[in-house]
């Protein structure tokens, strides 16, 4: 009973920080806002909620070493619900009524994609935290959550390496994230010489719970003698089902391991861990990294949101990155002024969680290190790999015949963030 | 520490009376080693222990497999761990015997991935060959069968030498079978083995099996075809079964969670959009009765579920009372109001979860007779499944005798057939009603019971359901029970038959559009009622 005391503790407590930060725009005229574009209702509530509240913390912190500039931050909450027209018109409200100088939001490509164009059209900046697909790079936008060659990508690499996987089930939520990121990944293992019968491609609906058939169909297609895992992009709830059906199924990560994308702490946090142990995920941080920074990290964590119980995970700490890259561009600007601030952050480094620094590059994407992790027993991650060096983010994939051709660079004098090699031009593809 | 690894604790020490103090310095060395070194040096050190063929060991390498060997931060010695409150009580690795217990932050974890798992797994297996139980030995041997050890050979055949029990030597024969496969043995003797492999292996031979078709020895892949197809031809018919078994355990959760709203929608005719959050309830009853109980009774996990029932029933149904008496009693008779009323209560009751619980999933677990999973020749069924289904007939069985036996089942129908005749008749249909309304949703709380065991339980448990109750009820027709039990079961069958060729996405779909013609055929469902009430 004491975690739920807890959590209805630290609700009050969110209330209450909130309710204030609200009250204070009514007299504070000489603050700088930050608008939390995050669903706090409806399906998308279990994962962004968290990111609120771990981005009031880092505005409390901020305003305890003494804000910004000489003035206080101050978080501006808007809800979206969950739903997609609702994130535009959120953004709009955060950007014309409350005039914020940054927007830290969003979690869905789809909900991203929804409020490109008000960004664009109202000169706004946008930190979105979360992996995702690529092909994309806009000058308002700052992508601090992995693209696929910092996520997907590595993770192939570590089950072709040490567990000499020859077959592969690429099984995703059917949305624009798993398709492109599986179209990538079929690219990459089909150049690396895996045939056509040795990929199974599996697609789901939303919030799919009933997965007998789908994981008997698994259970088949790696009984062919030859070393098999999932690659797995399901999303959200749909995971944990998924892994309950494994785990009755009596398939264990010795025998078929799952690589997972959208699996963290948080989403481990509802789920008996104990037949999932040995499964993976890549991520570019977990809770167990053993530095100083994320012991520091957690601690303040979880003192904040006043549950000893509370995880953190990949996205909060992209929103860690994400914030002090734009204070240390607001600091060095010494102006939080849009244009100035999108200029000066490129090349700007902070220390991330894992011991490194991440820098953001030209092409509004940063530098992280790779982590491969094994599920444990507690719901933790057991780091069993690590990239040498830092990982730089790529907005096109070099994996894809279209996208092979274009870069990204977003400093004068190219300015652009879709440049086509071949032929020179600016705008080869889309946005 | 399990009841397997303190039999391997025990079993040296005997062995040690036996021999004689005997100098296990080597071992212990070696397994010190493991606290030193990165996870790739690891692979070494355990070939490096497997090689002293010492069963000592096999303690310390089970512990290593199972994630509770640790050492000491203070001088790197290595220990078999067991959680004790934060901290971890250490034991010797070789001996076994309690040596001190300490908190967590002084002793550390030696990781082992995935490939190290298999190995120790393989190399754990060919050390207990010889272990005095009989059971150990049947692992060890399946293992040794599964993986196909070749290095495992000389072992097995020492083995069999002194094996007595019937069972064990079988399993030990095709452990050997599997294991000639990968060796460079003769090609009889490898069509021989493939034979037994193929004949006594069963699924799991599939895979060894697969990897010699494309043999160069002709003679051995054509066996091994052989074979497969042999596996595959029985198989066959076993998985449409599979199939069908899918087909009814995905129906037993439609039927579960359509059952309420038979009664609500299908008996009273109220459009309730808040059925699913009634469902959601339940599973949040769950929540706090495991929480409660692990907080404060952790024996009784295991009757968890059976406790949550009628608490679930009490809460849903006591949160459909107060909806019929406070909202829907003023709309009856004006569906657009009342869907658009119980969409806004269902918003209400999501928010306050969410403002309650948090928006996270929260953990609701499966008592021990709720996992795992029973094979009865080539089919799996697995146990929360299983539970579901004779669940799910239950609940049914007992709605039905309700509306059909009982007093009030009586008043019930009575006020739905011929409101005004009953009234006449000195039934107080407003009651009626509201206990009509409170029973629907009681029942979608016990459905939220059994839901919780497969589904997430978050805020937004309910709306997953609330499309696919409506379109049972639809389709088995409304305010017939059968039509709800048919409806569920044709259903969830078709949709398992569809799934294999036309993929998850497309069979929802395929099964949406079916309902569609049909309505448009039957408008009134499956069952549809018959008489005068149908006019009403």
């Amino acid at each position: 009973m004491n975690a739920l005391k807890n959590r209805i503790r630290s609700f009050g407590l969110a209330t209450i920080v909130a309710g204030m930060t609200a009250s204070s725009a009514a007299w504070a005229e000489d603050t700088i806002k930050v608008g939390i574009l995050h669903s706090l209702s409806g399906t998308m509530a279990i994962s962004e909620t968290t990111l609120k509240d771990v981005m009031l913390m880092l505005i409390e912190e901020q305003n305890k070493k003494g804000g910004l500039l000489g003035k206080q931050l101050e978080a501006v909450v808007v809800d979206p619900a969950s739903d997609w027209p609702l994130f535009a018109e959120k953004a709009r409200e955060l950007l014309e009524v409350h005039e914020v100088s940054a927007v830290f939001g969003n979690w869905t490509s789809v909900s991203r994609k929804s409020v490109l164009p008000v960004f664009d059209e109202l000169n706004g900046i946008l930190f979105y935290p979360v992996q995702y697909e690529g092909e994309e790079s806009q000058r308002n936008v700052f992508y601090t959550g992995a693209a696929p060659n910092q996520q997907a990508i590595p993770a192939v690499d570590y089950l072709l390496e040490n567990e000499e996987v020859e077959r592969w089930v690429l099984a995703g939520t059917d949305y624009v994230y798993p398709r492109t990121t599986n179209k990538i990944l079929e690219a990459y293992l089909k150049a690396k010489g895996v045939s056509d019968e040795d990929i199974m491609i599996n697609y789901t609906p939303f919030g799919h719970s009933d997965w007998q058939t789908i994981v008997a169909d698994i259970k088949a297609f790696g009984s062919e003698g030859k070393k098999t895992a999932v690659v797995s992009t399901i999303n959200g709830d749909a995971n944990v089902p998924f892994y309950k059906e494994l785990g009755n199924q009596g398939i264990s990560a010795t025998d078929i391991p799952v690589v997972a994308f959208s699996v963290g702490e948080e989403e481990l946090a509802g789920l008996d861990t104990e037949p999932l142990v040995g499964h993976l995920a890549a991520w570019n941080y977990f809770q167990s990294v053993d530095t100083p920074e994320n012991e520091e990290f957690i601690e303040t964590w979880k003192a904040f949101i006043g549950d000893e119980n509370r995880v953190t995970n990949d996205p909060m700490e992209a929103h860690y990155i994400g914030f002090n890259m734009w204070v240390k561009a607001v600091e060095k600007a010494g102006t939080t002024d849009v244009d100035t601030v999108i200029d000066e952050i490129i090349g700007v480094s902070v220390p991330n969680l894992s011991g490194g620094y991440s820098a953001m590059m030209p092409n509004h994407h940063i530098t992280k290190p790779v982590l491969i992790g094994e599920i444990q027993e507690d719901g933790q991650f057991d780091i069993v790999d690590q990239t040498d060096g830092l990982v730089a983010g790529d907005a096109w994939s070099d994996f894809l015949p279209d996208s092979a051709k274009l870069i990204s660079d977003w400093r004068k004098p190219l300015d652009c963030g879709n440049f086509n090699t071949e032929t020179q031009t600016c705008g080869g593809k889309g946005s | 520490m399990k009841p397997v690894c303190r039999l391997f604790a025990v079993l040296p020490v005997l062995l040690l009376l036996l021999s004689g103090a005997r100098a296990d310095d080597s071992l212990g060395d070696l397994i010190d080693a493991l606290a030193t070194g990165k996870l790739k040096d690891r692979a070494g050190q355990i070939e490096a222990i497997a090689e002293t063929g010492d069963p000592q060991a096999v303690p310390a390498l089970s512990a290593l497999r199972d994630g509770a060997l640790y050492f000491r931060k203070s001088d790197k010695k290595v220990f078999m761990t067991e959680k004790a409150g934060t901290g971890f009580v250490l034991f010797d690795p070789i001996s076994g015997t309690e040596v001190e217990t300490l908190a967590k932050g002084a002793v550390k974890k030696i990781k082992v991935n995935n490939k190290l798992r298999r190995q120790l797994t393989a190399v754990i297996g060919s050390m207990t060959l010889e272990s005095p139980d009989a059971d150990t030995r049947l692992a060890a041997a399946r293992t040794i069968f599964k993986n196909g050890d070749v290095s495992a050979l000389e072992a097995l055949d020492a083995a069999l030498e002194s094996e007595q029990d019937a069972e064990v030597r079988a399993a030990m024969e095709l452990a050997r079978a599997s294991a000639l496969l990968k060796s460079d043995a003769q090609t009889f003797e490898k069509v021989k083995a493939v034979e037994l492999v193929g004949t006594k292996g069963g699924r799991d031979a599939v895979p060894l099996l697969k990897e010699l078709a494309s043999s160069t020895d002709e003679s051995v892949a054509q066996a091994a075809e052989r074979q497969i197809a042999e596996i595959e031809k029985a198989q066959a018919l076993w998985n449409s079964a599979q199939t069908v078994w899918y087909g009814i355990s995905l129906g037993s959760v439609l039927l579960l969670a359509a059952i309420g709203l038979a009664v609500t929608f299908g008996v009273m005719g109220v459009i309730n959009m808040a059925h699913g959050e009634m469902v959601m309830l339940g599973a949040y009853t769950t929540f706090v009765v495991q929480e409660v109980i692990r907080g404060s009774f952790p024996g009784l996990f295991d009757y968890s579920l059976l406790m949550a029932l009628p608490l679930a029933f009490l809460v849903a149904g006591a949160c459909g009372f107060a909806m019929e008496r406070g909202i829907i009693r003023f709309l009856y008779g004006r569906p657009l109001e009342t869907l658009l009323a119980t969409w806004g209560v269902s918003l209400i009751l999501q928010q306050a979860i969410r403002t309650i619980f948090g928006p996270t999933n929260q953990e609701v677990g499966n008592p021990s007779w709720m996992s795992g999973a029973y094979e009865l020749g080539g089919l799996t069924l697995t146990a929360n499944r299983l539970w579901i289904v004779v669940f799910a007939l239950i609940v049914f069985a007992a709605l039905f005798l309700v509306l059909k036996r009982t007093g009030f089942g009586l008043q019930m129908r009575a006020v739905t057939q011929n409101r005004q005749m009953a009234s006449s008749m000195g039934i107080r249909t407003p009651w009626v009603d509201a206990l009509t309304f409170a029973l629907g949703s009681g029942i979608a709380g016990i459905a939220g019971v059994a839901l919780s065991q497969i589904a997430n339980v978050s805020p937004n448990l309910g709306q997953s359901y609330i499309i696919d109750s409506f379109m049972v009820v639809v389709f088995g027709g409304v305010g017939n029970l059968w039509g709800t039990l048919v409806g569920a079961m044709t259903l969830g069958v078709a949709n398992k038959f569809l799934e294999p060729y036309a993929g998850a996405v497309l069979a929802k779909i395929l099964i949406l559009v079916f309902i569609i013609l049909f309505i448009q055929k039957r408008p009134r469902g499956l069952f549809a009622l018959k008489g005068r009430a149908v006019e009403a």
